[in-house]
């Protein structure tokens, strides 16, 4: 509204400042859309982002990278993280070396994703990845086990729910 | 008492189903989903930010994400108008008595979200100060991780509580 002062009372004055203002907006209906269409078009994360839920690597030859150490555990400034190591049987190693990790878990309504347990980790064993795509009906279900933890997430976009859009 | 909706076995689609269907009555099945549908389709949040998450709850309904493709943009600032509960950010004690106060003015139906590691179980802050958990105080019906959690994990718990109103009817 650019009307000058003297011009606001008259009716042509009022009536071209409308005839601007309709013109500002019917500019903006040729513009392309910045929303970000999220469950039909995902917008990939950037390289190296962390904003998601942690992985379990493993070796090449399949054995456990995590050794069981609980050094994650003692980074986590939530608490988020459990661990119980073990001693490995020399028949059937679960991991290189002597210890292993028996059992895993992190609870993700605590976890803040911050990378500390991943900067703790001596062997590289726990790393964070962009599936992001989670949300829990129950507090039970925020717990992952070391069995989903180890397993590569799914892709985005795949998650329960996203289809209905 | 509302009957429990599980996809694909109510859907009326197997002949013995719809047997049962028939049994319970076809039109207040079909009524019954007509409202689930209707109910999910324009839900309007409480403004409920109370820290950081409350930033990234308003950038969602923001033009960059835009909330108002499911009809959810407008956050009401009175809970008599609102259906759903988003709870934005860490809940002290204090304000604990404030939020079980604004859910008990929502009307029924009412949904509760809780937003992010802090409302849903305290996240990092395990002191005395910080409630560990909202739903020691409200029911929660999603659950949303992240601290903050981005737009899409939000909308992400969005469209889980879409699909939970619209296969379980009532869901209290």
């Amino acid at each position: 509204m650019s009307a000058r002062r003297e011009d606001r009372g008259t009716v042509s004055g009022g009536f071209g400042a409308t005839l601007k203002g309709l013109a500002t907006v019917f500019r903006q209906v040729f513009r392309a859309d910045v929303t970000e269409e999220y469950p039909r078009r995902i917008q990939p994360p950037p390289p190296r982002s962390h904003i998601g839920r942690h992985r379990l690597n493993r070796h090449e030859d399949g054995l456990e990278k995590c050794i069981g150490c609980e050094l994650c555990a003692f980074a986590c400034p939530a608490d988020a993280i459990w661990v119980v190591g073990a001693d490995n049987d020399p028949e059937h190693p679960v991991s290189p070396g002597e210890r292993y990790a028996k059992d895993y878990q992190i609870n993700y309504l605590r976890c803040i994703m911050c990378g500390m347990c991943v900067e703790a980790c001596p062997t590289r064993a726990l790393t964070l990845t962009s599936a992001y795509e989670m949300s829990f009906l129950t507090r039970e279900d925020a717990i992952l086990t070391k069995d989903q933890l180890l397993e590569p997430p799914a892709p985005l976009g795949t998650a329960p729910g996203t289809e209905e859009g | 008492m509302p009957v429990e909706r599980l996809p694909g076995r109510h859907d009326g689609r197997a002949t013995s189903d719809v047997e049962e269907e028939v049994r319970r009555g076809v039109l207040l099945t079909t009524l019954d989903r007509a409202v689930s549908w209707a109910r999910k389709q324009s839900m309007w949040p409480v403004t409920f930010g109370l820290a950081c998450c409350a930033i990234e709850m308003m950038a969602t309904g923001a033009g960059d994400y835009d909330l108002s493709r499911w009809g959810m943009e407008l956050f009401r600032a009175s809970p008599r108008q609102a259906d759903l509960m988003i709870v934005a950010g860490r809940v002290s004690q204090k304000m604990a008595p404030v939020l079980r106060t604004v859910y008990d003015q929502m009307p029924e139906p009412k949904w509760v979200i809780s937003m992010g590691v802090c409302a849903s179980a305290g996240g990092m802050f395990t002191n005395y100060a910080i409630v560990q958990g909202v739903d020691t105080i409200v029911p929660v019906d999603v659950y949303v991780p992240g601290c903050p959690p981005k737009p899409e994990m939000l909308m992400y718990g969005i469209l889980r509580l879409h699909e939970k109103v619209r296969t379980r009817g009532r869901v209290r």
